[in-house]
């Protein structure tokens, strides 16, 4: 399971955020033995949980029984880093979080949180999933996408540009085209 | 002789009042509908040198990311000064804002001029639209104050509640002739098939000089707004 040839183990890391929101239902079902299973078969070996605010506490583990390792915490300044050095990365459906981890190319599970009320989340996720650039579950179904997706059928992400409305704006305004 | 005088202006002065009055709203009548034909239609040539004062509104989640995006490739030298305003229950986007601002400052821009206000907020995320409309009328009078002080010539939103009190106050000022300004919205990447509650307001009553939206499918629905893609 990802031994490298001087038998030091390859970590591959399973981040999942909430952002700044509370999403328990997310927490609770990444910490589920289904999922954790689930995970574990398609090689991953550490799941770091930021729970933001959250009640729901995660269940700490060093993974040293042959299972996942598990690990949790609320909010971090950044979490740029925790992104970068994840395998997979399993979202709530913000649409910050959401840019900010296609743009480090990263694949992306994207969970929408059917609580929130008039849920317009769910429209940016599902039409990024329609163009390929992300897979996405609820809770209850989130250990099938894990165990039937295929990360090498996602198209990646050209970042946005924001110069069109830059132009506009400035011709509306009357300043004179760059040259 | 002094008798028949205040007669003369008791009986004229309700008159003059009534006549006062009417010249009044005519004008304010003619002035509104001066705006609205000039609304959405661009301004005059500028020399290069001309800087615009510009209000930038900030909001919590995706909104503030989104607009930074916007400000990284608008010229700084052009929209400046710049004046920040979030709502009060937002704590990171003014600190964004200053690392922004701050981070011109870091990579040589000169006469860097910007501040950073927080507003009441006219709505919190989830709260009853029944209590909403008093909170709207504090944020209202709030808003009026901050316009007030800063009566910008551009107004950049992209989607928060708090966009709106700002917004409908940046367009009394063009009536009035407190200011003429150019109001900008960005609808959110967030949004691909509805508009916001903001997006919808100021799209209907027409309060956006251009309305920009990120999907094409808004475009269909919404013919007046201008697609450009996604910025992030």
């Amino acid at each position: 399971m990802g031994e490298a040839r001087d038998g030091v183990k390859v970590k591959r890391v399973v981040f999942v955020t909430v952002g700044t929101t509370c999403f328990d239902a997310l927490v609770k079902v990444a910490d589920s033995q289904e999922v954790k299973d689930k995970l574990y078969r398609r090689g991953y070996t550490d799941l770091l949980i930021q729970m933001g605010r959250g009640s729901y506490l995660p269940t700490k583990s060093t993974g040293d029984d042959g299972s996942l390792a598990v690990d949790y915490f609320t909010f971090s300044s950044s979490i740029a880093d925790h992104l970068r050095s994840a395998s997979l990365v399993i979202s709530h459906a913000g649409s910050g979080s959401i840019f900010e981890t296609l743009q480090l190319g990263k694949p992306l599970i994207v969970v929408v949180n059917e609580d929130l009320m008039d849920n317009h989340q769910s429209e940016l996720a599902e039409e990024l999933a329609e163009r390929k650039h992300l897979y996405c579950a609820r809770p209850l179904t989130l250990h099938q996408t894990i165990a039937s997706m295929d990360l090498n059928s996602l198209v990646p992400y050209s970042p946005g540009d924001a110069t069109p409305v830059a132009k506009l704006i400035n011709r509306f305004l009357g300043f004179p085209e760059e040259s | 002789m002094e008798k028949n005088t205040s007669c003369f202006f008791s009986n004229s002065s309700p008159n003059l009042v009534i006549t006062c009055f009417v010249a009044f709203i005519t004008i304010i009548l003619v002035r509104f509908l001066y705006v609205i034909y000039r609304t959405g239609k661009p301004l005059n040539k500028r020399t290069p040198q001309q800087t615009l004062s510009t209000l930038i509104v900030l909001g919590s989640g995706g909104h503030t990311a989104e607009m930074i995006n916007l400000l990284l490739v608008l010229q700084k030298d052009r929209f400046t000064p710049r004046f920040y305003i979030a709502a009060a229950t937002d704590n990171m986007s003014l600190q964004k804002a200053r690392v922004f601002e701050n981070s011109l400052a870091d990579s040589g821009v000169k006469g860097i001029s910007a501040e950073f206000m927080q507003i009441y907020r006219s709505r919190e995320v989830g709260q009853s639209y029944v209590t909403s409309v008093w909170t709207t009328l504090v944020a209202t009078a709030h808003a009026l104050w901050l316009m007030i002080k800063i009566r910008p010539q551009v107004v950049l939103c992209n989607g928060p509640g708090t966009c709106i009190p700002l917004c409908v106050i940046a367009f009394i000022f063009k009536v009035v002739g407190i200011r003429w300004s150019s109001i900008f919205y960005v609808e959110s990447i967030a949004r691909v098939k509805r508009l916001s509650l903001s997006g919808l307001l100021l799209y209907k009553l027409q309060i956006a000089d251009q309305f920009f939206v990120q999907w094409p499918q808004l475009q269909r629905k919404y013919p007046r707004a201008y697609y450009v893609g996604c910025l992030m």
